[in-house]
């Protein structure tokens, strides 16, 4: 069952991947960037339900820290420059 | 319990997995960002709600979790749209109702 969830999730993961590498403006991968994120959130869920170690929650609660400053960060430089 | 925590999770990530493909197949950035954020947002919900069925000592830090992600996902989608809108980016003409007339 976490095989199928996982094999799922990573699918998934790797079809942002390719609109990643695709996109054809700074915006489509920002975006990209930040669905690629939270998918990661989920996925370090994912990884604690299985290992029953509480601390990937901590390292899921910094990454969407993280990636949220990231994508606005960019955002900004999108909008303004350096 | 077991059972009804990985049909949430799985809700999740199917959720999750439309979003990707919905993120491919889109015409357009708004488009896009529209199926880009909100079914993540719905995926994490529902991941975080199998977890706390499985594993209900955890769920504090998931709750947490879950308030940051839904007070920060529309921040940083309302950002890129701003961004985006700056750069350039405009809504395509839709040609569909061109069709039916």
């Amino acid at each position: 069952m976490f095989e199928t969830v996982t094999i799922i999730l990573l699918l998934s993961m790797l079809i942002t991947l390719l609109r990643f590498l695709k996109g054809p403006t700074l915006s489509d991968r920002v975006l990209a960037f930040d669905v690629l994120s939270i998918m990661g959130v989920s996925l370090l869920i994912l990884l604690a339900l299985h290992f029953e170690q509480s601390y990937y929650l901590d390292i899921a609660l910094v990454f969407g820290l993280i990636g949220f400053l990231g994508s606005t960060l960019f955002g900004r430089y999108i909008e303004k420059g350096l | 319990m077991e059972i009804l925590a990985y049909f949430f999770i799985l809700i999740g990530v199917l959720s999750f997995l439309i979003s990707a493909i919905g993120l491919l197949r889109m015409p357009e950035l708004y488009t896009r960002m529209h199926i880009g954020t909100k079914a993540t947002t719905m995926g994490t919900f529902f991941v975080v709600l199998g977890a706390i069925v499985l594993q209900p000592s955890w769920s504090a830090e998931l709750i947490l979790l879950t308030i940051f992600i839904f007070m920060t996902n529309p921040l940083s989608s309302s950002v890129i749209a701003r961004a985006a809108h700056t750069d350039g980016a405009r809504l395509e003409v839709d040609d569909l109702d061109k069709d039916i007339r």
